[in-house]
């Protein structure tokens, strides 16, 4: 992995002539990580889509680039919502999913140094459907980290897991994600105030900077001044349109 | 366990009713011969009726085999070209607006009364589903993957093989279902018209020569056969893709 490299989006999308955002600027620093906090249809997944590489369906006038000048491509790793598990594979063949993609040799050492990492090395010849949706979800993030990616775009990843799982899953994410640029969209309050470096609000008037709590992230989530500051970004929202 | 006896029940309940049928409408032999008759017959030719079974089980393996595998390959080609879509969908459309019977007697003028002109019958008659439950299923791709894929920077043909072929299996496997029950059927039509072998071909002897106790006899044999072939598939299928 390279430096982790800043990234920027700027412009506005539309997709059938449609507005999905307006003029928006966003600015993802290098090496750290960033929530996009909004409500759900302000455009958020639209957004990261598009630094993906993924939005065919929209129409987007600006520019996106990356901070060194250099092109995007092969240079992010996605994880999504859904933990996006082939239920053919083994859990070493979905962690190394991207090799069997690109054709190169199965990775079996480092597939299962990374399974270890997060924690489910002994499950490594077992098919997804023996898991449960937190092990599921680790398992996607191990097969994100396989990628080893300078720059990762993470789409809603912990909302479909219980609290307790969740938070577990932010304090490993956090862990292992350190020093890449990460771009983490989400609708949680909670979510935003523990995990930004930064926390960018989203809404119909644009993109805003609020300010996070001075201690690194994983913030406690039980801390006053996380509290506090969940409780400042939902009245932001609340009062926004 | 518990639906294997019901089955069984259901097959006793059947014939009792079959032989109440036979007994107090005291219908002629030539007619209606009852389950022991045909029972008894079924015994007695087994030997005959095993020979014909054999060459008949032989055509319909062969032609689900050639089937499933062209339905296999046209699926993917209609599934990766544009171009292949355009051009060969109106024709499979088009070939299923045509009864496959009416090509029966065509195809043993072209292929002869051997045992080509029957696998080809049973193929054609396999063909469209088995394609079109694939084809289907391969269109259908769940988007989260091709996207995951897409940002792993994967080749479109890898796509295909590492995603696409083995998330549409399950519905290979419901087309192959279908044509494990269809197969028997393209096979029989072909005897009719025109072979010296298999069941068909015995059980339109036995009925020109009024032994319809035979005739019987061999049409269970093959109810029991594309039974058995069907539950072989489907049992493959599970074990395959557990879907």
């Amino acid at each position: 992995m390279n430096a982790a490299p800043s990234l920027r989006l700027a412009g506005r999308a539309r997709i059938d002539g449609t507005a999905v955002f307006g003029p928006v600027a966003l600015d993802v620093p290098g090496g750290r990580w960033t929530c996009l906090l909004g409500p759900s249809g302000v455009g958020k997944s639209t957004l990261l889509r598009l630094l993906a590489g993924l939005g065919d369906e929209v129409a987007f006038e600006g520019e996106i680039a990356a901070g060194d000048g250099a092109p995007l491509d092969g240079r992010m790793a996605l994880m999504a919502q859904s933990d996006l598990l082939m239920p053919w594979l083994d859990i070493g063949a979905n962690v190394a999913l991207g090799a069997r993609l690109r054709g190169e040799a199965h990775p079996h050492d480092r597939a299962r140094a990374v399974l270890t990492r997060v924690g489910l090395a002994d499950h490594l010849g077992k098919r997804p459907n023996t898991l449960s949706g937190g092990q599921r979800q680790r398992v996607a993030l191990a097969r994100t980290l396989m990628e080893d990616r300078a720059i990762v775009l993470l789409d809603e990843p912990f909302s479909a897991l219980d609290a307790r799982s969740r938070a577990r899953m932010q304090d490993l994410a956090a862990e292992l994600l350190a020093g890449r640029t990460v771009l983490h969209v989400t609708h949680d309050t909670a979510e935003a105030a523990r995990m930004g470096h930064q926390v960018l609000l989203m809404t119909r008037d644009g993109i805003a900077s609020a300010s996070p709590p001075d201690a690194a992230p994983p913030r406690p989530y039980d801390a006053p001044e996380t509290l506090a500051f969940q409780g400042q970004l939902l009245r932001r929202l609340m009062e926004a349109q | 366990m518990r639906q294997a006896v019901r089955a069984a029940g259901v097959a006793l309940l059947a014939l009792v009713a079959w032989q109440a049928l036979v007994t107090l409408a005291d219908l002629p032999r030539f007619i209606l011969p009852g389950p022991a008759a045909v029972f008894s017959t079924l015994w007695v030719s087994r030997e005959l009726i095993a020979g014909h079974a054999l060459v008949t089980a032989i055509e319909v393996l062969a032609g689900l085999g050639l089937g499933a595998a062209l339905g296999f390959v046209s699926a993917i080609l209609l599934a990766v070209s544009p171009l292949a879509r355009s051009l060969l969908r109106p024709m499979l459309v088009f070939s299923q607006a045509v009864p496959v019977f009416a090509l029966a007697p065509i195809l043993t003028l072209w292929l002869g009364y051997g045992l080509w002109s029957k696998v080809v019958m049973a193929l054609l008659i396999i063909y469209f589903p088995v394609t079109s439950a694939f084809f289907d299923a391969l269109m259908r791709t769940p988007q989260g993957w091709l996207e995951l894929a897409r940002v792993m920077g994967a080749t479109p043909a890898r796509v295909m093989l590492r995603i696409r072929v083995p998330a549409a299996m399950p519905g290979f496997a419901s087309g192959l279902r279908l044509a494990a029950v269809y197969a028997p059927i393209g096979a029989i039509i072909g005897e009719w018209v025109g072979a010296s072998q298999g069941l068909g071909y015995l059980m339109l002897l036995a009925n020109g020569r009024a032994k319809i106790d035979l005739m019987f006899a061999a049409l269970i044999v093959l109810a029991v056969l594309t039974l058995l072939l069907h539950a072989a598939v489907d049992t493959a299928c599970r074990r395959l893709w557990d879907d």
